[in-house]
């Protein structure tokens, strides 16, 4: 290995993505700015969820429920509906998420210490945002229970639920995706500065012009793969300093655990960036790869949906994903305080995906030689 | 406009992408496979969850409330002799939640004297940490239905709720992901079939020799425009009947509007993909800006996953100009709602006013490099 050769190649390397201004602009300003917009755009917390209310009640009780729900931040009320002449359009046309209906004996039945009952419509075409709205609806009904119950002398329940989340009290969930974001804006910087190095180069012509150089095979991988870390490395780095400074999610683990897991994902990402490269021909074909490889490494990460939710075959698919284990590696380390002893069952199965992508494309390298 | 030209542009376009397979792969193996794994890779459905069980002082009242947790399909419960081996599990992500019984549970649920169940959730997924609590509120609930039927007396809380979820009564989260899916695969198809074309015309050269020839700009563009609709549509056939057939998504509106809205929709995408290559003229880059602008917008500002409603006001402002966001919408209300023509023609009015948009800046930016 002669690391003066390297270096010259790292050289041409970093000018071939950064001579081009469109090239520079699209490494640096994207990743910052989709953080941002991501991370605050990326959220299971509802909030504003418009609604209407039907009330046929004329009781002191319902003008008091409803006012649970113009204080929380969750809704915005929309409108009170006179009739229910309306509700299915209202639904359908998307005018609000749910309506909320209180019969007219809703204030009677509550001062006879009878069950009132309230009727709500909900929109399921989302069927998420319709569990959670409807979470939040029976907790703010919850808490007027209660308390209507502890004024007005009803009987206590024998049990209460007293619920407490660790790492994140508050259940925000941006504590959770901007971590999440670090790992997907890494492996993209890194595919991107390494799917298509290996074909551009093919396509170009110039690739048989390094191969007939004294450089050998694992001198022009080294060459190839170098900037990636770098730049990969450093855009991490600010990545991780807006997370931090900016939306002030909590860093709670080792500084070294974090790198080293850096390190080992960057060695797994730029290698499959590199296999796809030396594999394909053009650049479309390059990019066609990348994107083939990045989409499904997206989903099946537990990026926004849990793993333990898909299905089983799915879910042993998902051990192949460099992208899954620095996940946890993230969140471990910023949440939950993780330090290297706790992550050694994430290094290694990152170390061994990097292994072998590695090799393949120094394989494919040699194959495509011949 | 000549016909006679714009066949033979058409013709070098179609016989273009014979030759290099990599776009009828775009168009049609890649909806195939990414449908297939996201369909099955993406629910929100916690099914299984593990939860630790501990029991200071085990009675046969602490075992009649957990027996709710073993009973239920949502929960894959585990007994913990002490809170000090649950809290360990929970630390090692062995189990997603503790259910913890005081020695006094047995004592003040009988006298009714509200004791407090402990419950600890791992909050750093805090969606599914509230999915976990509310199934555990379920099981809290139903067993205090059954203590007061035990006892004779009836179980009165001051406020009941009744819900009914409409077009989507089970709450089957596919059935909103697989539609929005779609969306999210139409809009990197679109744009990845054409962002790469224009590209290589300019770094090939050939861009010159097409201007050169007696074509007008808008033939160049629609010549190339016209195969890859075709073959978008193409996919889009295939990706609705995967959703029907595989996925078992009902289609409540007409199959008719679904293409016409489809269509639309492909039209801004190609667009969106003609601008990225006109602007970079450089294949790498044009790729690299394919990426970032279109599958992760996409995913995250479009609705499809999470609700736009509860971001904050600029990144709302951000959404309106993500095409895939009106698609998503006009998708699910066409599968799960049907024809609801207010929504759909406000969503289709803001399609079309994109792909005018994209088409128009297209034309106007290559008459422009001409000179």
């Amino acid at each position: 290995m002669d690391w003066y050769r390297v270096y010259a190649l790292v050289i041409k390397e970093f000018l071939a993505v950064l001579r081009n201004k469109a090239s520079r602009m699209v490494l640096i300003g994207p990743p910052v700015i989709q953080l941002i917009v991501f991370s605050y755009a990326a959220t299971f917390n509802l909030r504003h969820v418009p609604m209407m209310v039907y009330n046929e009640d004329t009781g002191g009780a319902s003008r008091q429920l409803i006012a649970r729900f113009q204080g929380s931040p969750y809704f915005a009320l929309k409108g009170m509906l006179k009739s229910s002449r309306r509700v299915a359009d209202i639904i359908s046309d998307k005018q609000a998420l749910m309506i909320l209906r209180i019969g007219p004996r809703f204030s009677r039945d509550l001062a006879l210490h009878r069950a009132a009952r309230v009727e709500l419509i909900i929109d399921g075409r989302n069927s998420n945002t319709a569990l959670i709205a409807l979470n939040d609806v029976n907790t703010v009904i919850q808490a007027f229970s209660t308390e209507w119950a502890g004024a007005h002398g009803w009987r206590a329940a024998p049990a209460v639920l007293v619920t407490r989340s660790w790492f994140n009290p508050n259940l925000r969930s941006r504590w959770f995706i901007v971590p999440g974001v670090v790992g997907l804006l890494t492996l993209v910087v890194a595919m991107l500065v390494t799917g298509l190095s290996v074909a551009r180069e093919r396509e170009a012509g110039t690739f048989d012009q390094l191969l007939v150089t004294p450089l050998n095979v694992w001198e022009i991988l080294l060459g190839k793969a170098l900037p990636g870390f770098l730049i990969g490395g450093l855009e991490a780095t600010l990545i991780i300093v807006v997370a931090v400074l900016w939306f002030g999610v909590p860093f709670t683990g080792g500084v070294l655990a974090l790198y080293l897991g850096l390190f080992l994902f960057l060695l797994a990402a730029i290698g499959v960036g590199l296999a796809i490269s030396s594999a394909s021909a053009t650049q479309q074909q390059g990019l066609l790869g990348a994107f083939l490889f990045l989409v499904p490494a997206i989903i099946l990460s537990g990026f926004a949906t849990p793993i333990a939710n898909m299905p089983v075959a799915v879910q042993y698919l998902t051990y192949l994903n460099p992208l899954r284990y620095f996940l946890v590696i993230l969140r471990g380390v910023f949440l939950e305080g993780d330090g290297m002893g706790m992550l050694w069952s994430q290094y290694i199965p990152l170390l061994a995906i990097g292994l072998v992508t590695m090799t393949t494309a120094t394989w494919l390298f040699r194959h495509r030689l011949t | 406009m000549n016909a006679q030209r714009l066949r033979g542009l058409i013709r070098k376009e179609a016989l273009q992408i014979l030759r290099d397979p990599s776009s009828i792969a775009i168009a049609f193996v890649m909806p195939f496979f990414l449908l297939l794994l996201f369909g099955y890779g993406v629910s929100l459905d916690a099914r299984h969850v593990p939860v630790a069980l501990v029991a200071d002082h085990a009675t046969a009242e602490t075992s009649a409330f957990f027996a709710g947790f073993r009973q239920s399909p949502y929960f894959r419960p585990r007994t913990y002799a002490d809170m000090a081996a649950a809290r360990q599990a929970l630390m090692e992500r062995r189990v997603d939640g503790i259910i913890w019984l005081r020695s006094s549970f047995t004592r003040r649920a009988v006298r009714s004297a509200t004791a407090p169940i402990g419950v600890i959730v791992n909050g750093v997924n805090a969606n599914n940490a509230r999915i976990i609590k509310g199934y555990v509120q379920g099981v809290w609930g139903l067993w205090l239905g059954t203590q007061a039927q035990e006892r004779g007396e009836s179980l009165v809380v001051p406020v009941d709720v009744r819900s009914r979820v409409w077009f989507n009564p089970a709450l089957r989260s596919r059935d909103y992901l697989v539609p929005g899916l779609i969306a999210v695969i139409m809009t990197l198809i679109g744009a990845l079939l054409t962002a790469l074309v224009v590209a290589r015309e300019w770094e090939r050269g050939t861009m010159e020799a097409l201007m050169a020839s007696p074509a007008t700009i808008a033939e160049i563009l629609i010549g190339k425009v016209i195969p890859y609709f075709a073959l978008g549509m193409g996919g889009m056939t295939l990706s609705v009947f995967m959703a029907i057939a595989v996925f078992a998504v009902p289609l409540v509106g007409s199959l008719w509007l679904l293409f016409a809205c489809s269509a639309l929709f492909l039209l801004t995408a190609l667009g969106m993909g003609l601008l990225i290559s006109t602007i970079a003229r450089n294949q790498f880059v044009a790729g690299m800006i394919a990426l970032v602008t279109t599958f992760l917008p996409a995913f995250i500002l479009s609705g499809f996953i999470f609700d736009i409603n509860s971001m904050p006001w600029p990144i709302r402002a951000i959404t309106h100009i993500i095409a895939a966001r009106y698609f998503v919408s006009t998708l699910q209300t066409l599968f799960l709602a049907g024809d609801v023509w207010p929504v759909i023609a406000r969503n289709m009015a803001a399609l079309g006013l994109i792909a005018v948009f994209f088409f128009v800046v297209v034309v106007r930016i290559s008459h422009k490099r001409l000179d």
